[in-house]
């Protein structure tokens, strides 16, 4: 490919933003499908590049499973969530024949797919593209972010879970971010409390208060919290709008406050 | 798009239809002309499998099982479940012990076991038995004393090794042998859920010292090789394999009845590698962590998937977060829901043995952070009862592994 090419698929992309973690299984995919439905929501075109490569859980998310990927002059044609075509996605699950089949690949086949990904989507115009990663930091995250700075990338958002095997898994995804020279938009604490349906009492399942420590510690930002609810798990499980669905929640509110946050940043710099 | 091929052996410099460096047509292929590494593959020399993996042979043939514990998802549990396995396998006083006899390391049930097997000239295992117990009590005492005689108990290793390693005096004490491995190189948790951060590793003649949690359950993790908790690790995937290496080759785990090998999410270099350079020495089989809900079970059927075309013999599956009982009004929520029927019907889609169902309690977490283990803080708890009835199964399955494949392995 030329380099003519490289800069069209990402030439219209207005903002880029990794959404990291240290840890698994703390909420990244679902942090990133749920900021790419507020942004929408707010009026936004977004698109997710989903890197997770032996674990892609975006499509499930969104409902878009069993879509297949087209090409098309300027490279692959994302996978559109709705007909307005106001959220756009890619990920290795799309172009997986199984939905069960395993990604066995060592790094340099990552890369190398990570590559076409970040130069052959034609993503067209869009206000955010929102990069949802693996657990780690490790080939895809290098991989990732070395392709995206050709073009732009303004930040990491990183998600945590409260408790101290996390955000200890966290601060070296910090670490990670500063040595590469990623700026940090802010942390998210997920699972954070969770209100008994039956009682109304909270529990905090994964303890608390344990990501805002880590933006004290730190001294990065905190972009809020976002508590433990069943009804965010299960209307990702069928792959509904949980901001659609859901609108009065606390859940809703929390996320809604972290987009505009991750708006003001990116706008501002 | 066609569907994606799973070789692990393609160069990242290959040309589109690499038939793979270990293939037959390695170096010959229509492919290959023009490729960089033609000639290399055409002399044979990928073909030849890593001298590594029979040093590692050799190196674990004082241990008898060796489990991982995988699932393809992240931040389901499988640091704590490799955790609570340990700590489970190794406060089993009753069960099976290893005994160095004649310096080859046979193994037999301590019921079974006889003075008479002692090879002459051999020290008497069952006379120092009643010396044992009060060392090892002054030992736990030196653990009481807190963090300071903890560290000095794990820095004297030399003092901590009659009783728990290749020596005399251990064969007497009849406690299981348990090490835990942690090949999750980026984000190793389980320095922190063993209690054991700040901790560093010692180098001896025979290799790494492991760092001892107790007597006979020892652990190593890249976590005590970095030098404060912000240091990241931010390798590729050829430098976490290294490393891998070496803790299988250059640890000098002792004799150990139980390695327990705590992985990262996926399908990836890390578990290649593991597979890989224990092909020779034997996996046991792998446990797979999941949790209820779809989002999960996907990932994990992928790393069924990885498990079968490796070879690797799947012990069970273990449901954990399954459902979580509210502290105050004991009502059932199922905060990660099993829309799809969740772990059971996975199972029994699949034909897998479900190990058990370890519910939500945030003590759980509480004693991961604290670095205690859970099992011996709650042990009445509905958590710890799943916990102790999966590590049975595993108990049975490897005893029924060993009598079937015999000690050889």
């Amino acid at each position: 490919m030329d380099l003519l090419d490289e800069q069209d698929s990402l030439g219209q992309v207005k903002h880029v933003v990794l959404v990291l973690s240290g840890k698994g299984g703390v909420g990244k995919s679902t942090m990133t499908t749920e900021l790419a439905l507020a942004l929408r929501h707010a009026g936004k075109k977004v698109g997710i590049l989903d890197v997770d490569l032996c674990g892609p859980s975006i499509p499930r998310m969104l409902c878009v499973g069993q879509q297949e990927v087209h090409q098309c002059d300027s490279g692959w044609v994302p996978v559109f969530v709705d007909s307005s075509k106001s959220l756009a996605v890619m990920s290795i699950g799309f172009l997986l024949e199984n939905p069960d089949d395993a990604v066995v690949w060592r790094g340099p086949k990552k890369n190398a797919m990570i590559g076409q990904f970040v130069s052959d989507v034609a993503w067209g115009e869009l206000d955010y593209l929102l990069v949802d990663t693996p657990p780690g930091t490790s080939d895809e995250h290098l991989s990732v972010v070395e392709n995206l700075r050709k073009h732009k990338l303004d930040g990491a958002i990183l998600v945590t879970t409260p408790q101290a095997v996390s955000t200890g898994d966290v601060r070296r995804e910090i670490t990670f971010c500063k040595k590469i020279g990623v700026r940090i938009i802010g942390i998210v604490e997920n699972m954070s409390g969770f209100v008994c349906p039956h009682c109304s009492e909270c529990s905090n399942i994964f303890s608390k208060g344990g990501g805002e420590d880590l933006a004290k510690l730190t001294g990065s930002p905190f972009l809020g919290r976002v508590p433990l609810d069943p009804q965010l798990g299960a209307s990702l499980e069928n792959g509904q709008d949980f901001i659609k669905a859901f609108p009065e929640s606390g859940t809703f509110a929390a996320i809604n406050s972290i987009a505009q946050a991750v708006v003001t940043s990116t706008e501002a710099s | 798009m066609s569907a994606m091929s799973v070789r692990s052996d393609v160069p990242s410099n290959a040309p589109e239809h690499c038939p793979g460096t270990t293939s037959d047509n390695a170096g010959k292929g229509s492919a290959c002309q023009g490729c960089p590494n033609q000639k290399i593959c055409a002399s044979g020399a990928p073909k030849i499998p890593d001298p590594a993996i029979q040093v590692i042979k050799e190196q674990m043939v004082t241990v008898k099982h060796k489990i991982l514990v995988l699932s393809g998802k992240g931040g389901v549990g499988k640091s704590t479940f490799s955790a609570q396995l340990a700590y489970g396998l190794a406060s089993d006083l009753s069960n099976e012990g290893v005994f160095p006899v004649g310096g080859v390391a046979g193994s037999l049930a301590l019921s079974h076991w006889q003075p008479s097997m002692l090879t002459p000239g051999e020290p008497l295992c069952h006379s120092l038995m009643g010396v044992v117990a009060p060392v090892q009590q002054a030992f736990q005492l030196s653990h009481s004393t807190g963090e300071r005689g903890q560290r000095w108990f794990n820095q004297n290793s030399s003092l901590s090794c009659p009783l728990s390693r290749s020596d005399p005096w251990r064969c007497g004490s009849g406690l299981t042998q348990v090490a835990l491995l942690d090949v999750d190189i980026c984000g190793p948790s389980l320095p922190r859920i063993m209690g054991l951060e700040g901790e560093q590793v010692h180098q001896s003649g025979s290799g790494w010292s492991p760092v001892y949690v107790e007597d006979n359950l020892s652990m190593m993790s890249i976590g005590f090789l970095l030098s404060s908790p912000d240091d990241a690790v931010i390798w590729r995937g050829p430098k976490k394999n290294g490393m891998i290496k070496q803790f299988l080759r250059d640890v000098d785990w002792g004799e150990l009845d139980y390695l327990i090998v705590d992985t990262p999410p996926g399908t990836s270099d890390e578990h290649l590698s593991i597979v890989q350079y224990l092909s020779a020495a034997g996996i046991d089989g792998a446990i797979i962590i999941t949790t209820p809900q779809e989002v999960s079970l996907q990932d994990v059927r992928k790393e069924i998937r990885f498990c079968q075309k490796v070879k690797l013999p799947i012990i069970g599956i273990v449901e954990n977060m399954s459902g979580f009982v509210c502290p105050k009004c004991k009502n059932t929520s199922q905060i990660f829901p099993p829309t799809t029927g969740g772990a059971e019907k996975m199972c029994a889609d699949l034909n897998l043995p479900l190990l058990g169902r370890v519910p939500l309690d945030p003590r759980i977490g509480r004693s991961c952070d604290e670095g205690r283990s859970f099992l011996s803080q709650e042990p009445d708890s509905p958590a710890a009862m799943a916990y102790e009835r999966i590590i049975q199964s595993v108990k049975d399955y490897c005893s029924h592994r060993s009598r079937t494949h015999g000690n050889a392995d």
